[in-house]
């Protein structure tokens, strides 16, 4: 159990002048068993959970940590250049492997910077650990030089967090933390270690397992209700599958896919869920939602037996669920996290447990079953509101649009590319156009919707996947959000694509201005950009400027034909194309705005 | 419509405020919450007073599940269980207070437990129903401080919350 490699034999001037190690001497020579620093324990327990890498920033708080970083070679650390990166690199590296993300921070602002990096990986119930340094336990309280109160701070955005206050309790609590994080319904724990803990010395015991009693997630659904949704779904005469962020976090998509062909039932994903189920199949009508195909929101309000798996009917997917409930459906639910059930949508038959394994029963299931459910007269309904083609676009030979960049990327990118997006826009059309046939290869921000996630996320994928192709699409906005880490994809020779969609405006705010607003386009307008090829060539990456939609196609080749490159493009698009169809905050599926229906802003 | 949560959680620092700030963060009501340690000292057993409606009710209770510090959780509306809160009131006892303050507290089954000059310390026990009911009885104008618990809970009979 005491896995020792080597001694360092410690100087005691190292520690705190207060430090009153409980540990003793006489104690260590009964034991035999070496003490090591908490700092030196706090790696150990890193290597121990075969952590690969750490995103993250020194500062006083973590000073004894990073010394110890500095002697070992377990994992790499990668320095970013604010916090938020940290946080954000550790969570795109999670989404991207299924692995638990670290990120490591030092005390006050240290930590509070990396608030928005939590509050992000919280809402999209992304597994992560994050390490913050804290003022010495006895200036806790006393308004210390960097002291914040992390865990107060951060405890509504955490699934748990951890102040340690013993160099005892080190070992038992990462290993408590790296628990949480990847079980049940997965999310982001904090551990504040006050700096003092990480000088005294303990005996290093790291927990193989952990029992919690208050702590147990369900991970088997209920074979009766699974029987009982089996039974619903063959019976079914308009039947739909819904999928959502949960589906990919769970590894459930080879089972879905599985279960959904043998059905030959239409398939949906939320904006998380994409990639859950291949895009460019068949039986994928497209994303739901506030901007999602005509066809997927049409399916949705009007099937009769709706299957829910990993997914939590949030406003921006089913819109007002009063109208959602005004059509009468059975609704099967499968979750991991028994809140996420009748919280917004009553539900008829609960399946709580992991997706992968309750799909996987259900297959088995499904398998035995002799029966088998025609149901061509709903695929010919849904054939026909895929007529309505809501998303074809009027493409330009003048101007470049947007649309048309994302579907010259998945060309090519061959669709293999991870793609990361910040939030607006170019968000949604990344989302609709890019066809993901493999599920954790769409990147974004989806329930918090954090501006300047994009480039943290392209690094943190690019570590998880060194020799794959990483595009990161954003806008003029949002990039500049975290502008800063180019520096740090210099540093680490990160060859990212960057695809920036260059509008001149917040284009998201500029488009519920027009729908809402009357054109009043209330600070909506971004003056003195940068150059932004400039900026990426001070840096040592390649910039690129595009204008002409000629140019497009022969521009990204050029780009990711560069691949240990990193490349900047500024793609000088339409500045009045708007996101198609919509519906508006608070209406309900069916009442989604389609293109035609718009006026331009220019016609006005 | 009023609820009577009960709770066992692990007795560690920092448990109570994330149940406080989950009812805050989700706009639920806390009429009045109670909170002290079990004969096991490293379980607290919490107490409280809600209202909403039923898939309210049925949220809070999977939201303090989900809390990773809750062991157990109890609607005690699910079933019969007795409600008990502590009251102090100081009132006015000057001569045309006096008697009547006593006779109100015999009826309610209070006990005066401080006498001072101008006035009573009165201790009453019962359901929140009761403690209002008193308040309700006695002249307004002869109160001068109230102080009380908020309600603890039990289950009747075999009803019990233990790990």
């Amino acid at each position: 159990m005491f896995r020792v490699h080597h001694l360092i034999v410690k100087n005691q001037g190292f520690m705190d002048s207060q430090n009153n190690n409980p540990t003793s001497a006489s104690k260590d020579v009964i034991n035999a068993n070496p003490t090591i620093t908490g700092a030196e324990i706090v790696i150990r327990c890193l290597n121990e959970e075969k952590v690969k890498f750490v995103f993250g920033y020194p500062g006083g708080a973590v000073l004894h940590i990073y010394d110890e970083i500095y002697k070992q070679n377990g994992f790499k650390h990668i320095l970013v250049r604010h916090e938020q990166a940290a946080v954000h690199a550790a969570d795109a590296y999670s989404r991207a492997t299924g692995t638990v993300g670290v990120a490591l921070v030092t005390s006050g602002p240290g930590a509070t910077n990396a608030v928005t990096g939590i509050a992000t990986a919280y809402m999209d119930s992304i597994p992560m650990v994050v390490i913050s340094g804290q003022v010495p336990v006895p200036a806790i309280g006393l308004d210390a030089f960097q002291e914040v109160d992390m865990v107060g701070v951060t405890r509504p955005c955490v699934k748990h967090n951890f102040l340690v206050k013993d160099v005892k309790d080190i070992a038992a609590t990462m290993k408590k933390a790296f628990y949480i994080a990847a079980t049940g319904r997965p999310g982001p724990v904090v551990v504040d270690i006050p700096k003092d803990i990480t000088a005294h010395l303990a005996e290093y015991i790291y927990p193989k397992s952990v029992e919690m009693r208050s702590y147990n997630p369900v991970l088997k659904g209920h074979s009766g209700q699974i029987k009982k949704a089996i039974k619903l779904l063959l019976e079914a005469k308009r039947p739909m599958i819904y999928t959502g962020g949960g589906l990919v976090l769970g590894d459930g998509s080879h089972e879905l896919v599985k279960l959904a062909r043998a059905l030959n039932y239409p398939v949906t994903n939320t904006l998380m869920g994409l990639g859950g189920y291949p895009a460019t199949d068949k039986q994928f009508v497209g994303m739901l939602g506030m901007h999602g195909s005509y066809e997927a929101n049409m399916a949705m309000q009007n099937c009769d037996v709706l299957i829910a798996v990993g997914a939590r009917f949030d406003d921006r997917v089913i819109g007002d669920p009063k109208d959602f409930l005004s059509k009468k459906r059975t609704i099967i639910h499968i979750d991991v996290d028994p809140s996420s059930i009748s919280k917004r949508v009553k539900i008829d038959v609960p399946i709580v447990g992991h997706v992968q394994s309750v799909l996987s029963e259900m297959n088995e299931l499904l398998a035995a079953e002799k029966t088998t459910n025609d149901i061509s007269a709903w695929w010919k309904q849904i054939d026909e509101w895929r007529g309505v083609k809501s998303m074809v676009y009027a493409n330009s030979d003048i101007v470049i649009k947007p649309q048309y960049v994302i579907e010259k990327l998945w060309e090519v990118t061959k669709g293999e590319a991870y793609v990361t997006s910040d939030v607006g826009q170019h968000q949604m059309w990344a989302a609709q156009y890019y066809k993901f046939d493999k599920p954790r290869r769409w990147i974004n921000s989806g329930g918090l919707g954090t501006m300047g996630v994009g480039l943290p996320y392209a690094m943190g994928c690019q570590f998880a996947d060194k020799d794959a192709q990483v595009a990161c699409v954003t806008g003029e906005g949002s990039i500049q959000m975290n502008i800063q880490e180019l520096s740090t994809c210099a540093q680490y020779g990160l060859p990212i694509k960057v695809i920036m969609l260059n509008n001149r405006y917040l284009g998201m705010v500029r488009q519920w201005q027009e729908f809402f607003y009357e054109n009043r386009y209330s600070e909506s307008y971004m003056d003195s950009l940068p150059d932004f090829v400039k900026l990426a060539e001070s840096y040592g990456h390649v910039g690129m400027k595009i204008t002409n939609p000629a140019d497009v196609e022969g521009a990204l080749k050029e780009a990711f034909a560069k691949k240990d490159k990193f490349v900047f493009m500024d793609f000088i698009t339409d500045q009045d194309e708007n996101v198609f169809p919509m519906i508006a905050a608070g209406k309900g599926l069916a009442d989604m705005v389609l293109k035609k229906d718009n006026k331009e802003r220019h016609e006005d | 419509m009023k609820h009577i949560i009960s709770l066992l959680m692990e007795n560690e620092a920092g448990a109570l405020s994330r149940v406080a700030g989950l009812f805050s963060a989700r706009g639920y009501n806390i009429e009045s919450l109670t909170v002290a340690v079990t004969e096991d000292p490293t379980l607290s057993r919490m107490t409280i007073v809600t209202a909403g409606s039923d898939e309210v009710i049925e949220q809070i209770i999977k939201q303090l599940n989900k809390l990773i510090d809750v062991v157990k959780v109890l609607d005690l509306n699910d079933g019969k269980y007795i409600e008990r809160e502590l009251m102090l009131v100081k009132v006015k006892a000057s001569a045309n207070f006096k008697d009547e303050m006593k006779r109100m507290c015999d009826i309610f089954r209070g006990r005066i437990i401080d006498v001072a000059d101008n006035s009573y310390t009165i201790e009453l026990t019962g359901s929140c129903s009761k403690l209002d009911a008193f308040l309700e009885a006695i002249d307004k104008t002869a109160i001068l401080e109230t102080v009380r618990t908020g309600a603890s809970g039990i289950g009747r009979g075999d009803r019990i919350l233990k790990i």
